[in-house]
């Protein structure tokens, strides 16, 4: 990456090469894709399979099961390239930390988020959701994910430098996707219950541009105390 | 100003600035709590609805102020001393979080013990209890943080991130508890604190002063071990150590140098 590329090369370059290096690893995409079925597929198995209650549960369940796959795959976004000094020399590119961080967070989205959107309705047809909650869970994990991808890079950020990161991640993270939780299952469930869904919706868009326009800097500046 | 900071910020000027002012609030605040207590647990009227339990407010309350105070109070702290690199402000934010998640949890205790009797319930998912227990969550997460680094700068400066992205995200979380709350459960269970009598309202302002003052105090005392722990192979301390060698529990330490 030459100084002439763009803010936009940059961010093109870095997204096209992490999924690059995410298809030679399969396995590491797949595996928080199975888990998140795996999650949905305990709750009928613990709760019993009478379809009124798993209805009434699907929005929560499914969101719950979302926050937590993501933040399983959330380690791999910074972790090889911090273990062989990448990193460090991204961070030494003339283009702003924010572009490479938000590289990382798409990059991420686009391996966690937009999977789950795909495999989001099946199991939502296990779970007895009415075809109209369906199209807004959709809506809800198309506008929720990427926050949870940004928030989530700025622990990844935090504790990409230590050894046993990943417990203290879950720690970091999970308490600041709570309004996330609560706009997107808050959505499904109005939904469900025949009720609009505009506000939910709007504030969740609003998450949206906050975390875009706010994460990447505060990402971007743990990255640079992670490295030193 | 400028210099004003940097001299107080200086830990050996802060040591012997706060070992004078230290009794002085220490007195202040037995007075204030021994006061607001008496006034709150004696002399104050029984409330005609929650009758005796309304005592446990003059505990409560104070503590959920004091601990939504402690965060933001930490969170700029962590913020002045990531961005000006004054070591005394990463001590206050890091020594704040432990006070702040002891208020918290005596909040969620209190307000659990004030909830068996008004709800009848241990736990309700009443939006300021919820709000309150994601305040511990993210006391733990910063508490966590902090000891996970072995470098005190390098965990000073990476908490403060956490930090100051906690406080932009606290009213977020609150207000969508809040907004959660409403939907799941429209009739009111709050306490409604704005038609407070004055023979309550005074004890419990009384007990908001004398806790934020105790908060001062355990700060004040933290901060100063804290200091003398970072500082130990500086000169003052050294010679500080030097002044108390004649005491006997000192002269075992001296013999590690």
């Amino acid at each position: 990456m030459s100084g002439a590329t763009g803010v936009w090369g940059a961010l093109g370059t870095l997204i096209r090469r992490d999924l690059l290096l995410a298809l030679r690893r399969r396995a590491q995409v797949l595996n928080p894709l199975v888990f998140f079925v795996i999650v949905v597929t305990l709750f009928p198995l613990g709760l019993g399979p009478a379809p009124n209650l798993l209805q009434k549960l699907a929005p929560g369940v499914l969101w719950v099961a979302a926050l937590l796959s993501a933040m399983l795959s959330l380690e791999a976004m910074f972790h090889s390239d911090f273990e062989d000094g990448s990193l460090e020399q991204l961070l030494l590119v003339p283009q702003p930390v924010f572009i490479i961080v938000l590289a990382k967070a798409l990059t991420h989205w686009l391996l966690s988020g937009l999977p789950l959107l795909l495999l989001a309705p099946i199991l939502a047809l296990w779970l007895h959701l009415p075809n109209e909650a369906i199209l807004v869970l959709l809506i809800t994990l198309a506008l929720g994910t990427p926050v949870l991808s940004l928030i989530g890079a700025i622990g990844v950020a935090l504790t990409v430098g230590l050894r046993r990161g990943g417990v203290l991640l879950s720690l970091l993270v999970l308490p600041l996707y709570i309004p996330v939780l609560i706009m997107g299952a808050g959505a499904v469930d109005s939904a469900a219950a025949g009720l609009s869904v505009g506000e939910h919706l709007s504030i969740l868009g609003a998450l949206l541009a906050f975390a875009v326009t706010l994460a990447p800097w505060a990402a971007g500046a743990a990255l640079r105390i992670s490295v030193e | 100003m400028w210099l004003w900071i940097h001299k107080f910020g200086s830990p050996k000027y802060f040591y012997s600035v706060s070992g004078k002012l230290l009794p002085w609030v220490a007195g202040a605040t037995v007075l204030l709590i021994v006061m607001g207590l008496y006034l709150g647990l004696v002399t104050s009227p029984a409330d005609y609805q929650q009758r005796e339990t309304v005592r446990i407010m003059y505990i409560h309350v104070p503590s959920a102020w004091n601990s939504m105070f402690i965060y933001l109070l930490m969170a700029v702290a962590a913020a002045i001393g990531l961005i000006w690199n004054i070591k005394l402000a990463d001590i206050v934010a890091a020594v704040s979080a432990p006070i702040g998640a002891s208020f918290t949890f005596i909040t969620l205790v209190t307000g659990s013990l004030w909830g068996k009797p008004m709800w009848g319930t241990w736990w309700e998912w009443d939006a300021r209890l919820t709000s309150e227990l994601i305040l511990l969550f993210l006391y733990l997460g910063y508490i966590a943080l902090q000891s996970a680094f072995e470098d005190r700068r390098l965990a000073a400066r990476a908490s403060a991130v956490l930090a100051i992205v906690g406080a932009v995200n606290v009213p977020i979380i609150y207000y969508s508890v809040q907004w959660w709350n409403t939907l799941h459960q429209p009739q009111s269970l709050g306490v409604g604190m704005s038609t407070i009598h004055l023979s309550m309202l005074w004890p419990l302002l009384i007990m908001a002063l004398g806790f934020k003052l105790l908060y001062v105090v355990i700060l004040l005392m933290r901060t100063r071990a804290e200091v003398l722990e970072r500082e130990r192979n500086n000169a003052w301390v050294q010679e500080l150590a030097q002044a108390l060698a004649g005491r006997d529990f000192f002269r075992s330490g001296n013999e590690y140098r």
